[in-house]
């Protein structure tokens, strides 16, 4: 049997207060407006490598949007706009994409952990951080998110089933986006919804479309009381689709049609929302008008903000290594803070 | 340091002790791994301390050494203090993308604000006739993984304060337990709780002929020859390093600059191994000093061997100590 995919929006229901609904269109805003910042940022020189989100919004803002103020995200890289939604400053996440090591150390009180490059190393910390709060006598829930691709490997299997067997309050969040940077879903895993695998562990799978904000930020909230309520994991398959490359450096035209991508673009979750937003008279072009220019005026601000920042020290490269330095670091360390090689003082 | 009455135990005993400790002092302190719990470990080594401590404390974990060390990592950012156990340290492969690339990180890809203070336990080393996989000495593959300390102990004594220092350090440690070592040592360990230094080698027996330097279960294996070799009235100093990472370069150097001869002494196979990093820095530290080349006594080149009748070949005995030393004696 097929499962359900979980939407409303095609359906015409909209089951969210207006307070709800704009909050999640403004981030979710907020987060597009990021993403294409960044991309032009990226070719300006002025950002390192970037890894898109756009399309993918609903998924992550919806996620995001679901958790409580205690709760932790567990992000893979493609995951700015869970980071944005979650509260790290737009100027942290710049210097983080700019591989400035002030980037790298996310401000106290975010309640964040910084991106993953490895694929799924994430999924079983994300268990241990949600049973460290039970630990705690904190009720606090963890989301964790992967691609599809994400979930061939070995650490997805191993961090589910232990979730499962320590009943750990965690939201797996799977982004399937239909692609492992070329490689098509189809060639990835022989099942058809990664939600059908829950069951082997024994937790819920869920599949929402993943383009619908209505649907991610309900079944994502459903994942949320349970988890919090002591009833265990969930994992959310949310169905939809990069319209960016995989990274700024990659080139998406070599593995996927002009037809495929426009069908996508067609279901993009920032229009489809905003549609419904319309439809009910919660939204119209003045307040997107006065929005951009809320974000433009956030944006520029932040920008400055990162780019004040001075450039990073040489001797950072060791510092942190350890609580303590130990010789070797210290060492270096002092060479480093001369303008020195550490083969020169050794 | 508590030095109360010591009463002689072996290392299964104090390692036991340590945790039984740890755990009543701190109660962030778990652990956790393959068969802890109501077996107590495969080597008896968490024997009773379910019992004693509850299954929140001390519990089994599925069969998955990469889950249980992402557990660790992540129980260890929400503030514990986990003891993960690997059942061997050959089993530690599956969990080196966790090592490598999360474990010994974190505190530098967050820029100090999350350290990881995880320990991990795993039995290593052969002389006691395991199984394929059971006798790996990967302790260079850990002192190679960026952020992580490496802490081999040779004694009973040395154990249990050591362990305990591990658990109380703010960072991801690597505690290697030789197990030739664990029933087979017996020393005097003071009762209670202490702590001895991470970070520091020791000199365990002065002699101005050679430097031997080594650590965990070859440390026996270095004295066994110095015995040997005093008896032909050549008087070798024996180092354990015991730390591996933050390595003491200081006494490692005096030792050998005292002597000029070194002979390094290690069970993993020779090449990349951590004898080498030894040499290696003999040689840029003490070259003036040297009166005949750095000598390795390691495995071959080759997987340990699960072949019980010729294993004793592969594993550096106090005769193949005595070889080397020679050589650099002869030099």
């Amino acid at each position: 049997m097929k499962p359900k995919v979980v939407q409303y929006l095609d359906k015409g229901e909209f089951p969210l207060g207006e307070g709800e609904a704009l909050a999640l269109y403004r981030a979710m805003r907020r987060a597009r407006f990021f993403d294409e910042k960044a991309v032009t940022l990226q070719r300006q020189g002025r950002l390192g490598v970037y890894a898109p989100f756009m399309g993918q919004e609903a998924a992550q803002v919806g996620v995001a949007l679901a958790l409580g103020e205690k709760d932790f995200v567990v992000p893979s890289y493609r995951e700015s706009a869970l980071l944005l939604a979650r509260g790290l400053p737009i100027h942290t996440l710049l210097l983080y994409w700019r591989a400035h090591p002030a980037g790298w150390r996310f401000p106290e009180g975010v309640r964040a952990v910084n991106p993953y490059i490895p694929i799924a190393t994430q999924i079983p910390q994300a268990v241990g951080l949600a049973l460290a709060g039970r630990y705690r006598g904190e009720d606090w829930v963890v989301a964790t998110s992967i691609g599809d691709g994400g979930t061939s490997e070995g650490d997805f299997h191993e961090g589910l089933n232990f979730a499962a067997v320590f009943n750990a309050p965690v939201l797996f969040l799977v982004q399937n986006n239909g692609y492992a940077i070329s490689v098509p879903r189809a060639k990835q895993m022989r099942v058809d919804y990664i939600a059908r695998r829950a069951e082997g562990y024994g937790m819920p799978g869920v599949v929402v479309d993943g383009n619908d904000a209505v649907a991610v930020y309900l079944e994502a909230k459903k994942a949320v009381e349970r988890a919090r309520k002591g009833e265990g994991p969930t994992l959310l398959e949310a169905l939809t689709y990069r319209l960016a490359p995989h990274t700024t450096s990659d080139d998406p035209s070599r593995y996927r049609t002009r037809e495929e991508e426009e069908t996508w673009r067609a279901k993009d979750p920032l229009l489809r929302f905003r549609r419904a937003l319309e439809a009910r008279g919660l939204w119209d072009e003045e307040r997107e008008g006065e929005l951009l220019a809320q974000l433009e005026e956030e944006f520029a601000r932040e920008l400055a903000l990162a780019d004040s920042v001075p450039e990073p020290r040489p001797e950072e490269i060791v510092e942190h290594v350890y609580a303590e330095m130990g010789p070797d670091q210290r060492r270096a360390w002092e060479a480093l803070r001369q303008g020195r090689h550490v083969e020169e003082v050794w | 340091m508590v030095a109360e009455r010591a009463r002689v135990l072996n290392m299964v005993q104090a390692i036991n002790e340590a945790l039984d400790l740890a755990l009543a002092r701190d109660e962030r302190v778990l652990v956790f791994g393959e068969d802890v719990g109501r077996l107590g470990g495969v080597f008896r080594v968490t024997e009773g301390l379910q019992a004693k401590h509850g299954e929140a404390r001390v519990f089994d974990t599925p069969l998955a050494e990469s889950g249980i060390l992402g557990l660790a990592i992540g129980l260890a950012m929400g503030g514990m203090r986990p003891v993960a156990e690997i059942q061997f340290a050959g089993f530690l492969y599956p969990a080196l993308d966790q090592i490598l690339s999360h474990l010994g990180r974190w505190r530098h890809r967050s820029r100090g604000r999350v350290g990881l203070p995880v320990v991990v336990r795993a039995p290593y080393g052969g002389g006691v006739h395991t199984p394929e996989q059971h006798a790996d000495s990967p302790e260079a593959l850990l002192a190679h993984a960026p952020g992580v300390k490496v802490v081999i102990p040779s004694s009973p004594e040395r154990a249990k304060g050591l362990l305990l220092a591990a658990i109380e350090d703010e960072d991801p440690v690597f505690f290697l337990e030789a197990i030739k070592l664990y029933r087979g040592s017996r020393a005097e360990v003071p009762e209670g709780y202490y702590t001895l230094p991470l970070g520091r080698a020791r000199v365990v027996r002065e002699g101005g002929a050679a430097t031997l330097i080594g650590y965990g279960g070859m440390v026996e294996v270095m004295l066994e020859a110095a015995e040997v070799a005093a008896k032909e009235g050549v008087e070798v100093m024996v180092v354990d390093l015991e730390t591996l990472v933050p390595l003491d370069e200081d006494t490692l150097l005096e030792a050998v600059r005292e002597t000029g001869r070194a002979v390094v002494v290690y069970e993993a196979m020779r090449t990349g191994g951590f004898g080498a990093e030894v040499a290696a820095r003999i040689a840029e530290g003490a070259i003036d000093y040297l009166q005949a080349p750095v000598v390795r006594v390691a495995g071959y080149d080759a997987p340990y061997p699960p072949f019980s009748a010729i294993e004793h070949h592969y594993r550096p005995s106090a005769k193949r100590v005595l070889a080397a030393l020679r050589r650099v004696l002869t030099h």
